[in-house]
């Protein structure tokens, strides 16, 4: 791990001005803003692991918890909004029983809402593992999740 | 690639280029912007490259060009067939052997692919003979289909990099900002502030270095011109950020880019490889002397980072908390040294500008809101899409003659413009000309450029709340009034919502609202009642309703409604009773179903699937 840490870290020179992108390039690497790696950081670069959390738990695409194997994210800009996303919303929270921003015990979904991916044409919006799934409706989303081996009440015919 | 060391050369290479392209070659213009991506434009690239290169089409007969977004995201993925300008619609993969092999060799129109008009069912097959396009002035975003943005020899063979150069060799620093200034350019990210002072006070700051940022954090919901501009045009907004620094005497530049537009940072960034090969940016800018470079930060998802303050916080490593602005960036910003940001949209109108005089761009527009604002028509709207407008423009035109109304013939509510600090505007006042001062007035503001079209199934205290709970994720909490007074309003709306809101509760929201406006630190705190306050003004019988007869007109907010099911219209087909996640819903193959209310958890699903419209929302 600590070679991988540096070679995050001499890509921006160690310069502490990058700390935003650094932990975002650690995030891509290890999923999430584990221990282990923060206090590597904290040793490289000097700064306090106090100013590493600050940064870890203010900006939100931050997660010091691992994250699940299907990443899910609903978006919830203002068009979605208008078109319907609050009961989609409310829909993926039942079947997952977790709450946006929460991932499952068993480390298979993370449940994310984003503010806008500005893609409103196609809204609404629901993003699966980097797949854009656009005008997506109650329906459309049970027969995602169920693919994903949920079990979920769909109409098969339709 | 060599280095451009002068104007000449930069004219030489611009010829060579021009001349090394014959107009009359096919060119395949396809939509590779967010937008047309997620709806499957990559695919149809693919096929395109796949089916010329089984028909055997040497480069000299039809080229492809991967596009920007030309912003009429409805009707992607959108295909345009140069030199004869046929515009496609929704084209699929399946689509593209034909356009190949009738459009590409026959010269032969598909007339299913072109846009039919929904009036009079013509078809159209030029673009900017679309209605959509026609009332719409795209002189920043109009370029996106003849460019690949990541060749900078497109941006160059469309006269780019020409306002850089005339800046560099034929005017004086004091020129340029005179310039912007006497064009009156005023912020497009949201405030209006004019950028030829912000240039000026930067430049006449002390202290060294100074800085030039530019602000791509665009967070507001319902807003996506400048991940448009940064995805289609980026040299556009480079050559802005040059000719700004060097009118400020700056050499060090950032773009502050939100994380959650990637390929806006993809393109951004091999923009800015290409412009320092060229010599276009970097040491000795075309053998000027002058030298300026940039580097780009990522944002963490935090929308206060498009606070000035917050955002300088946010590259120096700190997390996004602005501070007080006693003292402006150009005096004291990053680093404490004198800093310039300016928004995305901004420095792409700067070139345009200096190609075209200050004379021009002030014949454009209303008396002070000059140029033209790109909006992102979004919502309960048939046109979705980004629109490129003159300034005052009518609300009216834009909803109505671009925009197409509102789809499935429902009624018009309120279009939202300004984002989170902005407001609803009723119809009213859909004659007002779109400017920075006129939207003011009326209790919203330009913002960013989001216009978000409700008709009349949106709840306005549904959606007043949603801003309010937005407002309060995103509020970094170092002020009291911003933290505790959005949370507070939130609280009473919730109540209203659910059933519980109290006669007084109205006063109170309007007395709390004034309070948070004066009292927060910045911009943030200080616009965020808008959303309220701007319903409560013009749609305050919704919340009456709320309040004293327990009801949602709107139908939306759920401890207030009922689903049912009209015995007339439902003929049994039982999809309702299938998908029911609580087995509410009940009855027998071609008889009437019903909605047990016990079980129900009005989750929507059977009143979204019931193809008969059969159940009722009241």
């Amino acid at each position: 791990m600590k070679a991988r840490i540096k070679k995050i870290i001499d890509k921006y020179h160690s310069n502490k001005g990058f700390l935003v992108p650094i932990l975002q390039d650690v995030q891509r690497e290890y999923n999430y803003l584990n221990r282990e790696a923060l206090n590597l950081v904290s040793a490289f670069l000097e700064v306090p692991i106090s100013q590493l959390y600050e940064l870890g738990t203010f900006y939100k695409a931050f997660s010091l918890e691992p994250r699940g194997r299907h990443e899910m994210k609903l978006c919830t800009g203002t068009a979605c909004h208008v078109r319907g996303v609050p009961l989609i919303k409310d829909n993926i929270e039942r079947v997952l029983q977790i709450q946006a921003g929460e991932t499952t015990p068993d480390l298979e979904f993370t449940f994310e809402t984003v503010n806008c991916l500005g893609a409103c044409a196609l809204g609404p919006i629901l993003v699966v593992d980097g797949e854009y799934h656009g005008n997506i409706s109650i329906s459309k989303t049970n027969k995602i999740l169920k693919k994903l081996g949920k079990k979920v009440k769909i109409d098969e015919e339709n | 690639m060599k280095k451009i060391k002068s104007p000449e050369e930069l004219e030489q290479f611009r010829s060579k280029i021009q001349a090394g392209r014959d107009p009359k070659t096919t060119c395949i213009a396809i939509c590779a912007g967010t937008g047309c991506l997620a709806l499957g434009s990559d695919k149809i690239i693919a096929a395109f490259k796949e089916e010329i290169s089984k028909q055997g089409l040497d480069a000299d007969v039809a080229t492809i060009r991967e596009t920007g977004c030309p912003g009429f995201c409805e009707q992607g993925p959108i295909v345009v067939i140069y030199p004869e300008e046929i515009c496609y619609l929704r084209v699929a993969e399946k689509d593209v052997p034909e356009i190949i092999s009738k459009t590409v060799i026959n010269k032969e129109v598909i007339e299913r692919l072109t846009y039919k008009d929904p009036t009079s069912n013509e078809r159209i097959i030029k673009d900017f003979d679309i209605p959509f396009y026609k009332k719409q002035k795209r002189y920043i975003i109009g370029n996106n289909i003849n460019i690949d943005p990541r060749s900078i020899e497109d941006y160059i063979a469309t006269n780019g990099y020409s306002a850089l150069s005339k800046v560099l060799f034929n005017m004086s620093q004091e020129n340029v900002i005179e310039e912007v200034t006497k064009a009156n350019l005023r912020g497009r990210g949201g405030a209006g502030f004019p950028a030829g002072l912000k240039w000026k006070a930067t430049r006449q700051a002390k202290g060294e270095p100074k800085y030039l940022i530019c602000n791509a954090d665009e967070g507001d919901p319902g807003a996506f011109m400048d991940r448009a501009v940064l995805e289609g045009t980026p040299h556009s907004v480079l050559e802005g950020m040059v000719i700004g620094s060097y009118a400020i005497g700056c050499h060090e530049g950032y773009i502050y880019v939100r994380n959650e537009y990637p390929l806006a940072v993809e393109n951004i960034t091999i923009a800015i490889e290409k412009a320092r090969k060229l010599g276009l940016l970097g040491k000795d800018i075309m053998g000027s002397g002058f030298d300026f470079d940039v580097l780009i930060v990522r944002g963490g998802g935090a929308f206060v980072c498009g606070e000035e303050t917050a955002l300088i916080g946010s590259i120096e490593g700190r997390s996004g908390e602005p501070r007080a602005k006693y003292v402006f960036p150009a005096e004291r910003g990053l680093y404490n040294k004198p800093t310039n940001i300016n928004n995305v949209e901004t420095l792409a109108n700067v070139p345009l500008i200096i190609n075209k005089g200050s004379e021009w761009y002030r014949s454009i527009g209303t008396e002070n809101s000059k140029g033209t604002k790109i909006f992102a028509l979004v919502g309960k709207i048939n046109n979705t899409g980004l629109v490129e407008v003159p300034m005052g423009i009518t609300l009216r035109e834009i909803v109505y003659d671009i925009g197409g109304g509102i789809p499935k013939g429902r009624i018009f509510k309120a279009v939202q413009v300004g984002g989170p600090s902005g407001g609803c505007i009723p119809e009213s006042h859909l004659d007002l000309p779109v400017d920075f001062d006129a939207l003011s007035e009326v209790g919203s503001m330009m913002g960013s450029g989001g216009m978000i079209v409700m008709d009349d199934r949106t709840c306005m205290v549904d959606v007043a709340l949603y801003f309010l709970k937005f407002l309060e994720e995103e509020s970094c909490g170092k002020c009291t009034p911003c933290r505790e007074g959005v949370y507070q309003m939130r609280l009473i709306l919730e109540r209203i919502t659910e059933g519980n809101g109290k006669e007084e509760d109205l006063n109170t929201i309007e007395w709390m609202g004034k309070a948070i406006i004066d009292g927060s630190l910045c911009g943030l705190g200080g616009t965020a009642p808008n959303p309220v306050l701007t319903t409560l003004r013009y749609f305050r019988d919704e919340y009456e309703a709320h309040i004293k007869e327990k009801r949602c007109p709107a139908g939306v907010c759920k401890a207030l409604i009922t689903y049912t099911i009209d015995p007339e219209l439902c003929n049994g087909c039982m999809v309702c009773a299938k998908i029911c996640p609580t087995e509410a819903a009940t009855g027998e193959k071609k008889e009437l179903h019903t909605i047990d209310q016990e079980k129900c958890i009005k989750c929507g699903a059977c009143f979204e699937s019931c193809k008969f419209d059969a159940v009722k929302v009241s």
